[in-house]
């Protein structure tokens, strides 16, 4: 199972020893945990705030979502000789300082193990079919895809 | 002819409808015909013609404007989407 969408939270610890558990080939391990952040230009967090009311909810296309995370991971196995790949992605309503998503590679050296991982995450921004929802004490918003994640894709063609 | 036609985040909001089957006329040929005709409805349905870069897939894979569609697919429609 190399790809898990989900409610719940997930342990980054044992997800990034379970890449290389009884493996002999590996020799380096990389690893991204993506985090809900307060500091949105739209809804600023000011410094006397209480940040319960801020919120991050997640919808998803299931089934799609499943399928595109397996495409993207393929994608990084044709490009790169990689060990293990591990993708979670949480949907549901979330907290600012929150795990949202994981991302861990293993392989033999440190050089695919971080061009894969930031391959992954780049590819996860744009073909992924998530959408994020803020809400805060002046109501909800849809947040807008930024051209900065297109590029981000873009550099890897 | 009849397809099942899915909406998500603001667009889904927009319309109040998550997902309808509908009986396509012969002349919707390709996934760009099926936002026209949809459009067409007017009042909540003109989000699929005023979303800014609109995409969609079609049996759960991204898909062009221009790509044809037929019997029994899947169609989505969404915004640019925004997780990681």
């Amino acid at each position: 199972m190399s790809v898990s969408v989900q409610e719940m939270d997930f342990d980054a610890g044992k997800e990034i020893a379970a890449l290389y558990a009884g493996a002999q080939d590996v020799g380096a391990v990389a690893s991204f945990v993506g985090v809900v952040r307060g500091l949105h230009e739209i809804f600023p967090v000011a410094a006397d705030d209480t940040p319960s009311s801020h919120s991050l909810t997640l919808e998803h296309y299931p089934g799609m979502t499943e399928a595109a995370l397996e495409a993207i991971v393929a994608k990084a196995n044709s490009r790169w000789s990689l060990h293990k790949v591990r993708v979670i992605h949480r949907v549901g309503k979330l907290q600012i300082g929150e795990q949202i998503v994981f991302v861990g590679v293993a392989a033999a050296h440190r050089g695919e193990a971080f061009a894969a991982c930031e391959f992954i995450m780049d590819y996860l921004k744009t073909q992924a079919p998530f959408w994020k929802k803020e809400t805060d004490e002046n109501g909800t918003r849809w947040v807008d895809a930024k051209d900065s994640d297109d590029n981000a894709a873009e550099r890897w063609q | 002819m009849s397809i099942k036609v899915l909406f998500f985040g603001g667009i889904r909001e927009r319309l109040g409808v998550a997902s309808t089957i509908i009986a396509l006329p012969t002349d919707v040929l390709t996934v760009a015909d099926l936002r026209d005709h949809l459009a067409a409805q007017g009042d909540g349905w003109l989000a699929l013609a005023q979303t800014k870069n609109l995409r969609a897939a079609v049996n759960q894979t991204m898909a062009a404007m221009d790509l044809a569609i037929s019997d029994d697919d899947e169609i989505a429609f969404f915004p640019p989407v925004t997780g990681g």
